[in-house]
Order: structure tokens, then sequence, then C-alpha cells
């Protein structure tokens, strides 16, 4: 069994109008259904709300408000799975109901 | 067995490495659970081979033996890397296949596993130009600095680009595995895109001083043969090898002397092949039972109204308008639109078909295409619009990335500007 982070993108304004909503029905589903494979996941508050911390070369970090990268399809949670192979990670990321997609990354193992 | 010459040897591991290099390999990634190593054991069998078959007599079963000696090999590496503690990451290889029938085993008992090969090559999860060197390097036996030739790319990007399509496959944990049967056909497409492109690249080349990559071809069309014969029945395999043998077939009249490009309106249709023509139309008839038909088995069917036609006056434009009309609703692709409006300037006369290119001159994947404009160049010198030809021959030529099509549109050009309007 191979482990993959599922990351989530969704459109930032769908995004905003969410904030605070409880968990939808077609997320509730998904998690019922695909229970066994999932080793955690949540939902993540719009990207206006995150902080980025990155290395200013000399010790130190340079604070800026919001993602590394911005764009129109934002980052909105993320699940852990475990799967038998590549092939059954992607069976299981096609049914979760992202509003833009989803990327699939392979989690590197510790020797 | 008999001993043997040295040339007789180098001929039989040559041959062995042009027909059983994929077997060979296939079956030993099962075995090794690593594509490098596995790749490893098959070089040192066929370097073995080329050393020992000269004292001990060439094999009766030369694939078999050369599979059952890089198995062995591939278990004494593992057992090494093991001892070694060198923790190798493992290509996962399931037991059995999902959907499609393995086919059988006939190198004495050991399973064909080329349909897991190609399929692992041609993930979907892999960009296109990786799947293609990879099935280059794997299926074909190519070496690293003949698939950078093959593709005009120095050498050193091409091996960076195969580690790291093999690093993900093996890190993203991608099965060695026939896809499951309700996978199987959209799976298989990506399959045969891939060997499309190989064939079609090596028909006519992009870009370079050669009008052909013949090494390609013959992969391409070795590819082709292969998935027939693993998959046979299915129609979409069919189809395309039919497209590959109907194309391939009039490849002897494509230059003349000098080298030079010959038009299909100009070809010598005795140099045609016929045996090339007739296995391809059985295909096609084979290829054809599908409903609707795929889109190879279209382009299959248009390239078999050209080969069966006796000369280019009897060419039924008609079908093959009708049969391109067909292939736009499978595939509707600027490149199908193009060429049937080529059809339609035959089939209905060259101002209708200068109008339809018009209209596909804003299409962007079109853009760069040198075709559109040598076909309005085409079809403007038959509507005796010869300086709205040259523009046009100009523009193909500055688009032309091969140098003997370059030559051509150079050629007629000169025509043009010696007032003979109708010379190709």
């Amino acid at each position: 069994m191979s482990k993959y982070l599922i990351l989530i993108y969704q459109d930032e304004a769908v995004a905003r109008q969410a904030d605070g909503e409880s968990i939808s029905a077609s997320y509730q589903e998904f998690q019922q259904r695909r229970g066994s494979s999932l080793l955690g996941g949540a939902a993540l508050h719009p990207s206006s709300t995150a902080t980025s911390l990155r290395r200013d070369g000399s010790g130190g970090f340079t604070v800026t408000d919001g993602p590394f990268v911005e764009s129109k399809e934002t980052l909105g949670g993320y699940y852990m799975i475990e799967a038998a192979d590549l092939d059954e990670a992607l069976e299981i990321a096609r049914e979760v109901p992202a509003g833009v997609g989803v990327e699939v990354w392979p989690v590197r193992v510790a020797n | 067995m008999p001993q043997a010459a040295s040339a007789e040897v180098a001929a039989a591991v040559a041959d062995a490495h042009r027909r059983e290099w994929a077997f060979v390999l296939a079956a030993t990634v099962r075995v090794a659970e690593d594509i490098d190593a596995a790749e490893e054991a098959v070089q040192d069998a066929y370097a073995k081979a080329l050393a020992t078959w000269g004292g001990n007599g060439i094999p009766q079963n030369p694939g078999a033996w050369l599979t059952v000696t890089a198995r062995r090999r591939a278990l004494d590496l593992r057992r090494r890397a093991a001892t070694a503690e060198r923790a190798l990451p493992k290509l996962l290889v399931p037991g059995e296949s999902g959907g499609a029938e393995e086919t059988g085993s006939d190198e004495g008992g050991i399973p064909d596993d080329r349909l897991r090969l190609i399929f692992t090559c041609c993930h979907p999860a892999l960009a296109f130009e990786a799947r293609v060197a990879l099935t280059l390097r794997l299926l074909c036996g190519l070496s690293t600095a003949e698939v950078a030739r093959a593709f005009l790319v120095p050498e050193a990007t091409m091996a960076a680009r195969i580690t790291r399509v093999k690093k993900k496959i093996a890190a993203a944990n991608i099965p060695y595995r026939v896809p499951a049967a309700s996978e199987l056909d959209e799976r298989l497409d990506g399959v045969l895109a891939v060997v499309y492109l190989v064939y079609t690249t090596g028909h006519t080349s992009p870009s370079g001083a050669d009008l052909m990559r013949r090494d390609l071809a013959e992969r391409g069309l070795e590819l082709a043969r292969m998935l027939h014969v693993l998959l046979p029945g299915n129609t979409d395999v069919a189809g395309l090898l039919a497209l590959v043998l109907l194309t391939e077939a009039r490849t002897g009249a494509r230059l003349d002397g000098h080298r030079d490009i010959v038009l299909l309106e100009n070809q010598d249709r005795s140099k045609w092949d016929r045996q090339a023509i007739e296995e391809g139309l059985a295909l096609l008839r084979e290829a054809l039972a599908a409903r609707p038909p795929g889109r190879f088995a279209l382009m299959a069917a248009i390239a078999a109204v050209h080969d069966e036609s006796g000369s280019w006056a009897d060419t039924d434009w008609d079908e093959i308008l009708g049969l391109y009309h067909l292939l736009m609703e499978r595939w509707p692709s600027p490149v199908v639109r193009l060429n049937r409006a080529i059809a339609l300037g035959f089939a209905a006369g060259p101002a209708e078909g200068l109008a339809e290119l018009d209209a596909l001159g804003a299409e962007p994947q079109l853009a760069r295409y040198p075709y559109l404009a040598a076909a309005r160049g085409d079809f403007l010198v038959r509507l005796g619009r010869a300086g709205e030809a040259q523009v046009a021959f100009g523009e193909a030529l500055i688009l032309a990335g091969n140098e003997v099509e370059q030559q051509f549109l150079r050629s007629r050009l000169a025509g043009l500007a010696k007032g003979l309007p109708g010379q190709r």
C-alpha cells in the first residue's frame, strides 16, 4: 500500500462564499463511501486567511499575507489516503467532489 | 548444440534483439520488480549471448534462453541489493491482470508480459513525450542515444527525461498491470496514440535533413503488429495496423532519383507494395466491423481508397470526402478539417476547397502548420492565381521544418517565378 495526498482545488470566489459553512452533503457521502481508504483530511479557510513565511536567506523569514502562489484556483482542503497503487488512488481522487479538480501526490516513505 | 561462427552469432544476437527485446524485458521486469534492474539484467543476458553462443551454439529458442538468463541475473541483482541493504523502490506487480487476457506463454512456459509493459509505459499519468520515449526505450530496445536522435534532442536531455519518468513510475507506484476491462478501451487509446506518433514521426520527420526516418517508421509498424498479436480481435488495434500498412505501402514511390518529393498525384503506382496493401485491406475489413468505426479505421479507409485507385484521375474523391465527414464526427480536429477541405477541393473544385481552407486560417492549432499554406498555394495555382500562390508557398516554406519539404516548396516557387503555374 502507498500513501497519497489529494489536494483539493476550488474556485477562490466559491471558497469565500462557502467559508464557515459546514461540510457539504457530497463530501460527507464521499467520506462514507471511501472511509476505509482515508487516513485524514480537512477543509481549509479561504486563501486570503493564509500566511506565507519565505526564507530570506539570512536566517529569518519574510512574512506575507496569502499563499505563495495567488491564482484563481485555490487549495480548499486535502485528504491523506492509502491505496494499492496510483490507479486506485486516481479512482478515489475522481470521486472527490472538488469544484475545480484535485492533485494526487505520492507521499515519500522514510527509509 | 554445434559451434557457430562469430558473424553468425552476431547476426543471431542482433536478430534476437530486434525480435525478442520486449518479451525478454517484460518477463524480467516481473522478477526484478524494478525497471532499471531489469534493463541491466537484459543487457547482461544479450552480452552473455554474444560471448557464449559461439562456443555452445545458438540455442533453438533464443528468446527463451535470453529470458531465463536475464531473469536469473535479475534475481542475482536483487539478492545483492538486499545484502547491501539498498532499499530499491519496488515496482508493483499485481498477481493477476485486471481485464484483458494475458496472451499465454509462447516462450517455454514464461508468461507474455509485453502488454503490462506497454500499458505501464503509456500510463496516462505520464507526460505524452515521456510515454513515447519510454516506449521506444523499453518496448523497442532503442538506446537513450537513439531515442534522443529520433526526436532531435541532446542525449543528456533525453537521459534526464527517461530518468524522470522512471522515478515517477516508482514514486507514484504506477502498477505493472494490464488495465481492467472497464478501462481498457480508454487506456488503449493512449497506447495507440503513442504508436501512431512513433509511426508518423518516421513517415514524415517534422524537422531535419531527411523526409522520412525509416528506423522510426519501422518501429511504429512493429509496435502496431505487436499490439495486434497481443490483442487479437480488437478493432481499434486492427484499424491502426491497417492504417500504418496502407500508408507504408506507398513509401517506395514518395521520393524520386534525386531524393525529391513526388506528390501522390505523380507517383509511380507500380512501385507501391501490393502485399502490404492486401494485408492492410484485410485488416481494414476487420476494423470496420466495429460500429461506429473508430478513428484509425476511418483513416485507413481513406488511405485504402488511394491504394486501390489505378491512377490519380480515377481517385474516388466523393468516397474520400464522405469518409472525412465521418472522421470529423468521430475525431473533430483542425487537421482533419484541413484534410477534408483538400478532399473537397478535388471532389467539388479548387474554389470550394480554397474557401474551406481560408475558413481555417484563424484556427490557432494550424497557425504554425505548413500544410495549410501549402494546400492553399496548390489550389491557388490550380485557379491560375500565381501571385497569391507565391505568397502561400512562401509562408509554407517559412513554417516547414523538414529540409526535403523545404526543397519541394522552393522548386514550386521557382516554377511560379518562371511563369509555369502548372509545374509541380
